[in-house]
This record gives structure tokens, sequence and C-alpha cells, in this order.
């Protein structure tokens, strides 16, 4: 069922707006096109099958980032592009895991990425942040919090959900739990620039 | 409670919930107080932020979702996490080839050296072994030739050799002192020297008393010696003397090692001494000599009940018997040496000496 479909550009377009969106059938599509290329990559160079699907989901995002800016002008084929970035982010992976940095053979052109991949691992570092952040939080203040401005849940659904007497009640617990959720983040954020 | 209030209306006025009234007051709260505004942008950041960790959050669980979803319909595959070994393998495989290559040649280089110069050296041990055996073979045959003819020309045709013994130049002129046992009833005595020489010779004195006999070379191929390296001691030796023995218990000249045990032979024979020292058939009739190389005796016989019991008779026989010879004017000319010129040598070099002067003695 994989589909080794060459894809035309306008193909490729309207994949990248889907992308953008959080489209599933996007995301599916990406995911049939390309994940056994950049598996059999990893896996040619040290990586495992766990690997493989780290990088190619890190790839993802960064087209996902990249689509959502809208400033994105794909100048050579997707393939190309997505190769290029998982070839980048191994090669990163690696360097960090100090392993043996395998001479990648470069049969396959590439792109420079370098930046996309930079701007990526910035973003990165600050969600994993805000991840640790959250974990620090504590409950119920993590559940309130992923309710409202993940979920963009309604305030009185909330109030239902958690067993709050009114709305209000709620909105005040859920500011006072942003307001530590803000401390955790920057005291994470101050951590890590310093 | 003021910063919940802010916090709230930061948030409404970004989701544009406030009414025009409204907006215009908190436009003018942010512009008179700073502290306010500044407020209001970290939060709008803040917001951002996470709107932003959100969509990546929502994502990041679409492409799991979909990851599994794929993988239970078998439109991408997990391929079967590699083996470390293989994973090593796969690393390494360049290095591997190369050490194993390395290893085999330097194995084969070793093996094929070891077989090279095993093969080669046994082959020469065997060359080497059979050639010293071919020597030796050879040896034994010339050996067996003459010996053949020498028994041909010398001893008489096909009569065993009833008698052997050993007996030792008295005289350079081929005279010749042996046992009288040795040459008992001897049709023809032949004598054969270390070299393997053979020369007729003719008793012509034996005492049976003494056991003392007399042979003269009558051959030919004899050439006169000399005179003799070592003398014949008139006198007595002392107890624990050292003395040495030369005989042919065998086809070889054999050296032997002893000391005087006894001024009187067996029962009390004052003609004779005990010595003690190992000796064996054949060595009858060989001479007994002291460190200076003086002969003290002839080897008669030795006790079958005791080891290292051996007879000899004093060299003081010898004398006594010329004196009989004499009498025959043919063998007026006999002079026996009485110094030994091998008196200082050492034991080697007197045994060298001595050597040639002393004979197996074959008769027939």
């Amino acid at each position: 069922m994989v589909q080794s479909v060459k894809t035309d550009s306008t193909d490729e377009k309207a994949l990248l707006k889907g992308l953008a969106v959080n489209d599933r059938k996007s995301v599916e599509t990406i995911y049939k096109l390309f994940y056994n290329m950049v598996q059999s990559l990893i896996l040619n160079n040290n990586g495992s099958a766990d690997d493989a699907r780290d990088i190619f989901q890190e790839t993802v995002i960064v087209l996902y980032e990249k689509a959502k800016s809208g400033s994105f002008e794909l100048n050579c084929q997707l393939k190309t592009y997505v190769y290029s970035v998982s070839r980048r982010l191994w090669l990163k992976k690696l360097q960090q895991q100090q392993k043996y940095v395998p001479n990648i053979a470069g049969l396959d052109e590439t792109v420079p990425v370098e930046e996309e991949v930079e701007s990526h691992n910035q973003l990165n570092s600050e969600f994993q942040m805000m991840e640790k952040a959250m974990l620090h939080l504590g409950e119920p203040c993590r559940s309130l919090i992923e309710a409202f401005y993940l979920q963009k849940k309604s305030m009185t659904d909330i109030a239902g959900h958690f067993g709050y007497t009114n709305a209000d009640n709620a909105k005040n617990q859920k500011y006072k739990c942003l307001m530590r959720l803000r401390k955790l983040f920057f005291a994470e954020f101050k951590n890590n620039d310093v | 409670m003021q910063d919940v209030q802010l916090l709230d209306a930061i948030e409404r006025f970004l989701r544009g919930e406030m009414s025009t009234e409204e907006i215009a007051s908190f436009e003018q709260l942010r512009k008179s107080n700073p502290e306010v505004d500044q407020k209001v942008v970290e939060h709008t950041m803040f917001l951002q932020q996470m709107d932003q960790f959100a969509d990546w959050k929502n994502f990041k669980s679409t492409l799991h979702d979909v990851h599994i979803q794929l993988l239970e319909s078998g439109d991408i595959k997990e391929e079967a996490p590699k083996a470390t070994v293989i994973q090593i393998w796969r690393k390494y495989k360049r290095v591997m080839a190369v050490a194993a290559s390395i290893a085999g040649i330097t194995t084969l280089l070793i093996a094929s050296m070891a077989t090279y110069y095993a093969q080669k050296k046994t082959g020469q041990d065997f060359e080497r072994l059979s050639k010293v055996i071919k020597r030796e073979v050879d040896n034994k045959v010339n050996a067996l030739d003459n010996k053949v003819e020498a028994r041909f020309s010398k001893g008489p045709e096909n009569t065993p050799v009833k008698f052997g013994g050993t007996g030792f130049l008295i005289d350079g002129k081929g005279y010749i002192a042996t046992d009288a046992h040795v040459v008992l009833n001897a049709s023809s005595v032949v004598v054969q020297n270390s070299k393997g020489q053979e020369f007729r010779s003719k008793v012509i004195y034996s005492n049976d008393k003494t056991d003392l006999a007399i042979l003269k070379i009558e051959d030919a191929d004899f050439r006169s010696q000399g005179p003799l390296p070592y003398g014949i001691r008139k006198g007595g030796s002392e107890l624990g003397e050292q003395l040495f023995i030369l005989g042919f218990p065998r086809e070889e000249i054999v050296y032997n090692e002893g000391y005087m045990s006894a001024k009187t032979g067996y029962n009390g024979d004052t003609l004779s001494v005990q010595i003690g020292v190992s000796a064996n058939p054949g060595n009858s009739g060989g001479p007994v000599f002291n460190k200076n190389g003086e002969v003290i005796g002839i080897i008669t016989a030795r006790q079958k009940a005791a080891e290292g019991v051996v007879f000899a008779i004093t060299a003081k026989n010898i004398f006594r018997s010329l004196e009989e010879i004499r009498k025959d004017t043919a063998y007026q000319n006999i002079r026996l040496t009485l110094n030994s010129s091998i008196r200082n040598m050492d034991r080697v070099a007197q045994i060298k000496k001595i050597e040639e002067a002393v004979f197996m003695v074959k008769a027939y």
C-alpha cells in the first residue's frame, strides 16, 4: 500500500497546507510517502526502529513549523527536503550521543537545512521547558491548564468537569495555576539560558 | 487578586471579548501605567507560547496516532530492530574485514613458515640420520668386508673364533703378552689392533700355572712400533692405588677404572693381585696400568659370585717368563721397556698413546 507515486508540486503544496492545519489525512500521506525512506536511512546508520520513528516525527514537525509560518518556499522535491532534514537531525543526534559518526553515504542529493533544524531545535527546547514546567505544576492545575489552553474547552465545561460550583471559581483557580506555571516556566527558561 | 483581574482582562482583551468602552479604558491603563503595559506584553507572549505549545502537542499526538494507525494497517513497517551484533558488524564491517584479512594472512604466513621450516628441519634430520646410518652401515659393511677378507687371509677358513681376549705389546717388535687360557689349544692366533688391522701371530710361550702367554706377530703387514709408550713395572703396587684397564670385551676397545684391592689373588695366590674394577669376558689378557701408565698386571679372571672382584697376574711374571723365552736364541732380542714415557700426561692422552699397543686376541 506504500504510495510510491511521484507527487507533483501542486500536490506537495496542498499537502503542506493540510499539514499546517494539523490535517490528519495530510499527515498520513506524508507518513506513507516518506517513512520507509527515513527508516532505512536511520537503520543503515547505527539507528534503531525507535530512533527512526523519533527522527521521522521530528522531521515532520519541522515541516509543520515551516508550513505554518507561511513563508515556506519549497524549491526542491519534498522528498529531498525530508531526506535532508532527517539526515541532518540524525547526524546531530549521533553527535550528541557521541557515537561513531558514520559517513552517511550521499547517494541521495541533499539541500542545506541547517537553519531550519537550528530554529526547530530552539523551539523544541522551549517546548520541552514548557512541558517540564507543566510537569512540575502538579494536579489539578495541570489538568485545568491543559483543558483550557490546550484543548481550548470553555470555562463552563471545565467547571462542570472538575466539579467547581461555577465558572468564575474555575476561572480564579485557572489564573492562580497560570501564574504558577509562568513562574515555573520562566525559572526554567532562566536556568536554561544561563 | 489584582494580578488575577489583570490576567483576566488581558485574556479577554486578546480574545476580543471586551466591549469598546472596556478596550478604551484598558488602553488608557496601559498607556498610563508602564508596569501594566509590560505585563500585558509579557502575558501576550506567554499565551502565544502556550498556543504554539498546544499546537505542537496536538500535532505530536496526531503524529503518534497516525504512526500507530499506519502500523496497524500495515502501511508502514517498523523493521525488526537489528541485533546489536549486527549493528556492531555493520559499524565495524570494514575494520573487521581488514583485521580479519590481516589475521588470516599472518596466520597463513606463520603456518606456512612453520610448515616450511619444520619440513626442512625434519628433512635434514632424516637426511642426516640416514647418512649416518648409511655411513655406519657402510662402515660396518666395510669392516665386515675387511674382516671377512682378513679372516680368509689371516684366519683359518671356516673355523669360528674359539676364544677371544686381549693382549698388549711388551716389545714394539711384535711381542704380545696375554693369558694362557686365551690361546689354549689354539690352532692359530690372530691379533687385531684398535684400527681393525689383523696380524697372524704365533704362541712362543705359554704357562698354565701363571696363566701367562707370549705371542709373536709374524705377519708381513706388521710394522715395528719402536719404543712403547708404557713401561712394565717390576716392583709391586700399593693398596688403593688408582688403576685403569683397556681391553676388548666387545669389538671396540673399552676403558675402565679401578683400584688395587688386595696384594694377593684368588685363594691367596701370590702370583696375582685383586683389583676392584668391572671387567667382562674379553678383558682377559688385558693390561692393568697404574696412574703413571706402567703395566702392573694382566687380567686373568673375575670372581663370579662377587661384582668388581677381578684378579690380575702381576707384571713381575712377565720378567720371569722372559728369562725362559730368552733361552731360545731366536728371541734373545726381546727388550722390555721399564720407564713409562706417558707418566705425566692426562688420562686421555695416555690412552691415545697406549691404544695402539693393545690388541684383540682371537684364537682359532
